[in-house]
């Protein structure tokens, strides 16, 4: 009983990881402008990551009948390099297509 | 293993193979080379959670290492590709 309850749970976090990932790509994949493709990988980063290391912690808890919780490091640690990819990878856009001249992207506050 | 997590974990594992594959399209297709990275980005974050969910497959606490790695490797490169494509160099 106990088993069958543990794995659906386990089981529905997996699939809503999943589900989530697929958004994700599918947004990436769908949207038309770069700076708006930017924002569905957060998605896979912490909904998905979170659901999967939940999921595995509950699982392995249970396999193993103590609190097995390590797998919490790696979301921590996609939630520090995350944020530090996305933001110079901005940065970087935005310069480039500054340099590019393109008409779409805002001016430099510093006034050219 | 009841059927439900076994379905569970190849209905999540197909989803991120397409997932993967839709991300491949965007590395290939560009247009800019920030999408290239993006997508890079995206790919190496999807094989680190597909790595997690054969772990939870095989039962094993071996692919938590391995994820770590990828999880901090991939975070790093992606830096370093942001920061070549800012300045034209990785390391000043």
């Amino acid at each position: 009983m106990t088993t069958a309850v543990v794995e659906a749970v386990t089981a529905l976090l997996l699939c809503a990881s999943g589900a989530a990932s697929l958004v994700a790509a599918l947004g990436m994949v769908r949207l038309p402008r770069f700076f708006q493709r930017m924002h569905p990988p957060a998605l896979a980063a912490t909904f998905g990551v979170w659901a999967v290391a939940l999921a595995s912690m509950l699982y392995f808890s249970f396999l193993g009948g103590m609190p097995v919780l390590h797998t919490w490091v790696v979301a921590c640690v996609l939630a520090v390099t995350m944020p530090l990819t996305t933001l110079l990878l901005a940065r970087a856009a935005l310069f480039r297509k500054r340099q590019e001249g393109t008409v779409d992207v805002p001016a430099s506050l510093r006034g050219s | 293993m009841t059927p439900v997590l076994s379905f569970a974990i190849f209905a999540t594992l197909t989803a991120y193979a397409v997932a993967m594959a839709l991300a491949v399209y965007r590395l290939l297709r560009g247009p800019g080379a920030e999408d290239r990275v993006l997508a890079l980005d995206f790919l190496y974050v999807n094989g680190m959670l597909a790595l997690l969910v054969l772990g939870i497959r095989y039962a094993s606490g071996m692919v938590f290492e391995a994820a770590l790695v990828i999880a901090i490797a991939g975070g790093v490169s992606s830096a370093a590709l942001a920061k070549f494509l800012l300045r034209g160099e990785a390391i000043e």
